[in-house]
């Protein structure tokens, strides 16, 4: 089932596209490119679980459809439930032998920030403590961009959303993001990975490997949007590495609570480089810049330390 | 089958709870999947599901789920893997699925569940009445009453077939009174899991469209108003003539177990004048009102509604053509309705629609587990008489037993 060798250079990425073209996703979505690269590691055996949001709605107008493999959505907050279903219902189906059990069919399931960190926390947990063999994908876009840009736990501190607007009193969202990781590893599965669509053989590496474990897993997809973000169409993938070059995101592998860093970055750029760049942080001042900055240094500082090396180096200008 | 076949039927009778004839009727049916999850008075459904399943006496996958949404929601994708998917609940676990409940039947998942029931919070209480399975009237699902605890199980038996018909391929709820049934103990007569199979026999997988890899289509897109219409009339049909397969069903049963089962019940009615209607374990009480009043020489007859939704409408209008007066008995309200019963408004809305006049009372009862007894039906009958001799309908539902209100 799936890709059978490691992802080591773009070429080994498949060329197969199970992804299928014509949807309505914006020009310059992160998702797009997340849900394209995660579709090329899945093979035909593969059941797909996706919650309500952006993907959802731009991938599936009746009757057409951009999926190649089978594809059920019921709601928001219940993908992880959905999820668990499906894989109890292979299992079950595969004994009775009404499925061949040789297929080995492999759930995948989709869903955005709101979808995870927010309203179907409670139903990710109960999916990763009850040990269902499903790989989860959370595409972070960092707000409810479906309904037009409101704020979701993954919202990063100081962003402008339409429900942290910038007023007189109150300046954008006030609270750092929720650390999903953390959660998912505290519920003891077997692998558990940050990516990056700047980074697409890690990715797609991390796909594949989080697609082959026999258990559940995570994937953490750093998403950019474009109206939501308010950045050029064309400054996505630009967005996506200065992220992981200023250490706001750490590219990360969790094998059986085994952390590592996957891409390292030895001299960091100052964080106002990745906020400049996008509309929804054009209100920080430099004092809020700053602050940010000692956020990003307080994160790398605990990142490094947890994984026992100085992955993510000092900021050199 | 003759009845002499049916006689020679080798029979088990057992005593079982409500909630254990409902886990025995999943075991007879062998299910795939049941989602799990506690609550009272459902509770020992899930508790002997997972006995049976931990000592081999069943073949499921279990899901110990964290919530009722959950468990709404996973049956519902197991079901579309092709996988006979059960679960069961009450009051506020009903609640928690309802968001799922519409997503069930909008996507015609031949989903079963037992549905315990039980008041709605707040103030939150665990007995009995019939608010939890009101509603979920609107949801799009087929909803079976039970009177007794074998009614239970034959009905789960029946609402596999019923419910993965072809023409069907919509959820099925099985109610049980809450402790009245759920947790009281009556003789049951088993099915053997060969009979129950040959009866609710699994269709092979693919008769119905299904998350199959060879097959891949994509279940619940997104649907503009270009079509969203359409695909809800076909529900609407598809609700509708769910009726007559549940008849066809109700009979097969009986052919073949000798309890035979129809859309709705009535008993005494043949030269009735008055006739109560009610639903569940409450028509046992109104069959001893009537037969105590029947010594008595009144004509008073009675109809138990099985089928609850799709409403049986025409077969209603059939037992009660030639009577004078009617009075429902409601053990759940629909709050600022114009009458407060929701199925004394069913019966209302079949009447008027037909241009049939009767004589018609709304009575509510035993809200939250209050009890009601054999003179209580006795004194609702007595109510109804005194408006038929006045010749008029109250305007107002009843409440009958509230402290400080007079009947």
């Amino acid at each position: 089932m799936g890709v059978n060798k490691p992802i080591k250079v773009l070429w080994d990425i498949p060329r197969e596209e199970r992804f299928a073209p014509g949807h309505s996703m914006c020009q310059g979505c992160g998702a797009a490119i997340t849900m394209r690269h995660l579709a090329k590691i899945m093979d035909k055996n593969t059941i797909i679980a996706m919650g309500t949001g952006c993907v959802e709605v731009t991938t599936t107008l009746f009757p057409r459809t951009s999926w190649r493999n089978p594809w059920i959505h019921l709601a928001f907050e219940n993908t992880a439930a959905v999820a668990s279903g499906v894989e109890a219902a292979l299992k079950a189906l595969s004994r009775k032998k009404i499925i061949d059990d040789s297929r080995r069919i492999k759930v995948v399931a989709i869903a955005g920030d709101g979808g995870t960190f927010d309203i179907g926390l409670q139903s990710l947990s109960g999916m990763l403590e009850r040990r269902h063999n499903v790989m989860y994908v959370v595409y972070d876009n960092e707000a409810y961009m479906n309904t037009g840009i409101q704020r979701s736990s993954a919202t990063p501190y100081g962003a402008w959303t339409t429900t942290t607007p910038i007023g007189t009193k109150l300046r954008g969202k006030p609270q750092p993001k929720k650390d999903i990781i953390t959660i998912a590893l505290a519920h003891g599965i077997p692998y558990i990975a940050t990516a990056n669509i700047a980074y697409p053989v890690d990715m797609v590496e991390k796909f594949r490997k989080a697609y082959e474990v026999d258990g559940p897993s995570l994937v953490h997809v750093y998403s950019p949007c474009t109206p939501g973000w308010r950045i050029r169409n064309e400054h996505t993938i630009e967005v996506a590495r200065l992220a992981v070059q200023t250490g706001v995101w750490v590219q990360l592998e969790i094998i059986e609570g085994e952390p590592r860093v996957t891409i390292k970055v030895p001299r960091r750029k100052h964080v106002r480089h990745y906020l400049r760049i996008q509309g929804r942080f054009r209100h920080l001042t430099d004092s809020d810049i700053e602050t940010i900055q000692k956020m990003v240094d307080e994160y790398v500082e605990k990142i490094n330390k947890w994984v026992g090396e100085e992955a993510i180096g000092p900021v050199v200008e | 089958m003759s009845l002499a076949q049916v006689v020679e039927r080798k029979v088990e009778r057992i005593a079982a709870t409500g909630n254990h004839a409902a886990a025995y009727a999943t075991r007879e049916v062998d299910i795939d999947v049941a989602a799990i999850y506690p609550i009272t008075p459902q509770v020992q459904i899930a508790e002997k599901i997972a006995e049976m399943v931990a000592n081999g006496e069943l073949d499921a996958e279990i899901i110990p789920v964290e919530s009722e949404h959950s468990a709404m929601s996973a049956v519902v994708a197991a079901s579309a893997v092709g996988a006979r998917a059960f679960t069961a609940t009450s009051s506020q676990g009903l609640e928690l699925m309802h968001e799922i409940l519409y997503i069930a039947s909008s996507l015609r998942q031949p989903v079963v569940m037992a549905l315990a029931t039980r008041a709605l919070s707040a103030p939150i209480n665990i007995w009995n009445d019939y608010g939890d399975v009101i509603s979920m009237r609107d949801t799009g699902w087929i909803i079976l009453f039970s009177e007794t605890v074998q009614e239970v199980y034959d009905n789960i038996i029946q609402a596999y077939r019923i419910a993965e018909h072809p023409d069907v391929l919509l959820p099925v709820a099985v109610t049980l009174d809450g402790y009245i049934l759920s947790h009281t103990i009556e003789p049951l007569e088993l099915v053997t899991r060969e009979e129950a199979l040959k009866f609710a026999f699994k269709r092979p997988r693919g008769y119905r469209p299904v998350l199959d890899p060879d097959d891949p289509i994509t279940i619940g897109p997104l649907a503009a108003p270009n079509w969203y219409y359409e695909i809800k009339r076909q529900q609407i049909e598809a609700i509708r003539n769910a009726g007559r397969v549940v008849r066809e069903v109700g009979r097969e049963y009986g052919k073949i177990f000798g309890r035979t089962y129809d859309l709705l019940e009535p008993y005494m009615i043949d030269d009735a004048k008055i006739v109560i209607i009610s639903l569940g374990a409450t028509a046992s009480l109104v069959k001893a009102a009537v037969n105590r009043l029947r010594k008595q020489g009144e004509k008073v007859g009675m109809v138990k509604i099985r089928l609850y939704r799709p409403f049986p409408a025409e077969d209603l209008i059939k037992v009660i053509e030639d009577v004078d007066a009617v009075g429902v008995l409601d053990r759940a309200v629909v709050y600022g309705s114009p009458t407060e019963g929701p199925l004394f408004n069913d019966i209302a809305v079949t009447l008027a629609t037909r241009g049939i006049h009767k004589l018609l009372v709304s009575f509510v009862h035993g809200l939250g587990g209050r009890d009601i007894f054999v003179n209580d039906v006795i004194a609702m009958y007595k109510k109804i008489k005194r408006f038929a001799e006045e010749g008029r309908s109250p305007e107002k539902t009843v409440f009958f037993g509230v402290k400080g209100e007079e009947v």
